[in-house]
């Protein structure tokens, strides 16, 4: 086979267009009255066929065999070629209009130099002829001072400009009197098909319709020109000739009109075939499309594995596995067929061994049932436990695909499990997701040893765990594992049984922390700080007064809180540690099991939050109150002194920043202030600090938010300034650079903000918005050039990183040859390596 | 900055020619042909330097925060 060396993009030129060309069409009539295509008219057979059973007139193929054949149009008169109206303004205004010869300096172009950046000159040097200026008038006219260029002058013009001159201006690979079209190349009828409809009515491709319109009009023309007609009408006829060749081009031209359907709808031309997310190039060469796949959407099930995706019924009866018939299966694949393709556990096709294949339904499924063998196959519907791909756009990093084990289940949406949430990206507000049935044991293997959701809880990224608890499971494992909760023998069983975990229960009480204990395998010794801690200047560690030392020996956890430190994502050191140490399996298990003891206590205990977590008491007020105010004095302080010009400056500031730095540093003061005082007085069973603490949702500073004060609002990190010249708002005397002026909040969201505080905070959300929109698409356009560069980059079994044409990228994997995905957050500990 | 003071900035890894014999063994070792290596161009910086010529192999000894050292050979070519 040979190899495509390079392809190059030129102008065709006429006479390519008449040696490609195997007809003139010249009818505009597409069908004569016996439905047959009309010779000379855009359906000719001769440009091929597209019904089946007929054959093409100029090769003698059938339909499959012959590709089509290209036609031409000849115009009466020539019209631009609109796709080159740049080059066409280009050359107009650089070359001489009597000779041909270049008007800008020739050494700079021979330099390379573009010449949209010389100087056009006014009289040619060659023949010394006045130059007028050149100006598009649109969409398609060419002006030189104030007369309008026809495409036979600008056509006669170009023929003069030697092949030199246009390379020069840029013009490579052609001649520039090839932009103005004489002759138009009729694309194959196979290229436009026409379909036909229910009715039996024929319904024209797009450009079909188009081309008609250009032979109809370029007619008209023709026989106009041919008895003298008068000039206005041949103007008319040309412009109009010129309107349907544009549009032929492009349909989305600014400045035209598009071209429309009897229905309404623009026409799809040229450009618009291959253009954008349904064109050519991104919907049919990159785009791709899978059979045995369903979408739908998504909704959380706190009892499913994380292994697992609920799968409706419904789609569970579209989608089939083909399974071989042994003698070890046959009867519970008869069993399937019995049940036929209505109900569920039941199958939709039978192929024998002959190839011949057969829908099963309820009318013949005896039949089929009867003759049953080895070596059959049967197509029977998804069943729990198949291996599936579930998947969630957009699949950024490799654990947006991975492998699931079925569980039908009624209703309409996947199930899925809320530890397996952030991987996807997930939530439940209308997402929708893929699933994917393999149809191989191959596929289904390897889907199974490297995608299954088990194996990827340890991300590649950072070499930590990516999944994990979040949100409400944070806050009741705290809730379970702090001092204080204890749970009755009875309690204790009910709490046990819902996670599958059959205990021995000796004692008549259990603490949270016993129950907790359940779930973590024997073996697991560690000693780390929760995330509650309080940063104590000296760390207790075991007599920590907060609960917040965390220690578990052989499984047990003897001391410490359960938060984001321990079970969740990026940060759980229990999953991490279990992952490493006993096996994906294990961790999965202890996620299960962890994830259903903390719904069930949650259930027995409750929690929520409400108006009553943000009071504050009147001390606490006051005190805020208090650092507020002396804050403002100092800040109205600076004001003054910059007024007197007593202001401190350092070199290479102007007072007014000077002043600015000053301000925004006293204000951010007070936030933190504020901040401090809050997390000092505030509740230790208040549930926003319980839930800011544990890092289950939100912040000490969300509290503050809240109850203390919103404080300064800032644009680009500085305060508000724009607005009206001088002030922010109308309300506000100019040159006032107190505070409240520019975007100082002094109420908390509980007392609630009057308007002008509202304006300020609306401008900061504003921004907010702006800011993460455009991150998203910058780092996603990022993302995608990463992708194409690196996509063919593969590990041999050598251990050599090479890309697609063999070449060595590294010649040991990253340079250390560890797998991030397998290692503890990158390293490799040698400890667990020697253990397995 | 003179020209040769970029060999002992601390980005800058240690560059080595390996000889006639030396590269011998490695493409045996490594089971490549030369024109499989990483590549670097004779007008690279260091290459100037070192004074290697075209197809020569070079060594280069690269700090890595997980594997301590790693060796790295890139062949010169022409520009
Ligand atoms: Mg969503
Ligand atoms: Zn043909
Ligand atoms: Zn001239
Ligand atoms: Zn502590």
């Amino acid at each position: 086979m040979s190899k495509i060396k390079e392809i190059r993009f030129k102008m065709i030129s006429p006479e390519i267009i008449r040696k490609l060309s195997v007809m003139p069409v010249v009818t505009s009539e597409v069908y004569g009255p016996d439905a047959y295509p009309i010779d000379g008219g855009v359906m000719d057979p001769k440009l091929g066929i597209i019904d089946p059973g007929m054959r093409c007139q100029t090769c003698g193929g059938r339909i499959g065999e012959c590709t089509g054949h290209f036609g031409h149009i000849e115009f009466a008169r020539p019209v631009l070629n609109i796709l080159y109206l740049p080059q066409i303004r280009l050359i107009l205004t650089y070359t001489c209009h009597k000779c041909g010869a270049l008007l800008a300096d020739k050494t700079k172009l021979e330099q390379g130099i573009a010449p949209k950046k010389l100087k056009v000159m006014t009289t040619c040097p060659d023949c010394g002829a006045k130059q007028g200026k050149i100006k598009l008038e649109k969409p398609s006219t060419f002006v030189r001072d104030k007369h309008p260029l026809t495409p036979v002058e600008i056509r006669e013009h170009f023929e003069k400009i030697s092949d030199e001159t246009a390379n020069l201006i840029g013009i490579k690979g052609g001649r520039p009197e090839w932009f103005i079209l004489t002759l138009l190349l009729v694309p194959p009828v196979t290229a436009r098909p026409s379909i036909t409809l229910e009715s039996g009515d024929r319904s024209e491709d797009d450009l079909t319709h188009k081309l008609v319109d250009i032979i109809r009009i370029n007619h008209r023309l023709a026989d106009n020109l041919e008895i003298g007609a008068p000039d206005f009408i041949i103007e008319d006829l040309w412009e109009l000739l010129q309107y349907h060749v544009t549009t032929y081009f492009n349909n989305e031209i600014s400045s035209i009109p598009p071209a429309r359907h009897r229905s309404g709808r623009s026409l799809k031309t040229l450009a618009q075939r291959l253009k954008s997310k349904d064109g050519r190039f991104r919907h049919n060469l990159t785009g791709k499309r899978v059979n045995y796949c369903a979408r739908t959407v998504v909704s959380p099930d706190p009892n499913i594995s994380l292994n697992d995706v609920g799968v409706p019924e419904l789609v569970a009866k579209e989608l089939t596995v083909p399974i071989k018939v042994t003698k070890n299966n046959i009867n519970e694949l008869k069993a399937h067929i019995k049940n036929g393709p209505d109900t569920h556990p039941g199958a939709n096709y039978v192929t024998r061994p002959d190839g011949i294949r057969k829908k099963v339904i309820n009318e013949n499924k005896e039949s089929i049932l009867e003759e049953l063998a080895p070596g059959h196959i049967v197509e029977r519907h998804l069943i729990d436990g198949d291996i599936t791909i579930f998947n969630r756009q957009p699949s950024l990093h490799r654990m947006s695909v991975m492998a699931h084990y079925a569980k039908i289940m009624p209703h309409k949406t996947f199930r899925l499990n809320l530890c397996v949430c952030k991987p996807y990206n997930a939530d439940f507000d209308g997402d929708e997701m893929n699933l994917h049935v393999l149809q191989t044991a191959e596929a289904r293997a390897e889907a199974e040893q490297l995608m299954l959701v088990e194996k990827n809880i340890r991300s590649p990224r950072f070499g930590g765990p990516i999944m994990g608890c979040d949100q409400d499971y944070i806050s009741g494992a705290y809730q379970l594992t702090k001092i204080g909760t204890t749970f009755t023998k009875q309690q204790t069983a009910q709490i046990l049984i819902n996670a599958d975990i059959i205990a021995d229960l000796k004692k008549d009480t259990y603490t949270g922390k016993e129950i907790f204990s359940f779930a973590i395998p024997k073996g697991i010794n560690l000693e780390y700080k929760a995330n509650t801690c309080r940063k104590c200047e000296t760390c207790k560690k075991k007599e920590c007064e907060h609960d917040a030392y965390v220690i578990i020996e052989d499984g047990e956890l003897k001391k410490g809180v359960i938060d984001t430190n321990s079970i969740a994502a990026f940060k759980g050191r229990i999953i991490d540690t279990i992952d490493m140490e006993k096996g994906h399996s294990q961790a999965r298990l202890f996620l299960d099991q962890i994830t259903k003891i903390i719904t069930r206590t949650m259930m027995k205990q409750g929690f929520s939050i409400s108006l009553d977590n943000l009071d504050t008491d009147k001390t606490t007020r006051t005190n805020i109150e208090k650092a507020i105010d002396k804050q403002l004095e100092v800040i109205e302080k600076q004001i003054e002194d910059y007024k007197k010009g007593k202001i401190d400056v350092s070199p290479g500031r102007t007072p007014e920043e000077a002043l600015e730095d000053m301000i925004m540093i006293e204000l951010w003061k007070i936030t933190n202030m504020t901040q401090q005082i809050i997390d000092k007085t505030v509740d230790e069973t208040n549930s926003a600090i319980i839930m800011a603490r544990t890092g289950a949702r939100g912040s000490i500073q969300n509290l503050a938010y809240m109850s203390g004060l919103v404080g300064q609002e800032t644009i680009r990190g500085r305060r508000i300034f724009r607005g009206y010249t001088g002030r922010t708002l109308s309300h506000f005397k100019k040159g006032d650079l107190s505070p409240t002026s520019h975007g100082f909040v002094r109420s908390s969201f509980q007392k609630g903000i009057d308007p002008i505080e509202f304006f300020f905070e609306v401008m900061k959300g504003r921004e907010g918005i702006m800011d993460s929109s455009l991150k998203t698409r910058v780092s996603g356009y990022m993302q995608r050039r990463l992708v194409s560069a690196l996509q063919d980059i593969k590990v041999g079994e050598d251990y050599h990183v090479r890309d697609s044409s063999g070449t060595i990228i590294q010649f040991v994997p990253g340079e250390d040859c560890v797998d991030p995905a397998k290692s503890d957050r990158g390293y490799l500990d040698k400890q667990i390596m020697t253990k397995h | 900055m003179s020209e040769k003071d970029i060999l002992s900035h601390e980005l800058v890894s240690e560059h080595k020619i390996l000889t006639k014999n030396e590269s011998q063994k490695i493409l045996s070792q490594l089971n490549v042909k030369p024109d499989r290596l990483p590549k670097m161009r004779d007008t690279d910086p260091v290459v100037e330097i070192i004074g290697a010529k075209v197809g020569d192999i070079v060594e280069i000894t690269r700090d890595s925060p997980t594997a301590g050292k790693t060796k790295y050979y890139r062949v010169v070519i022409p520009e």
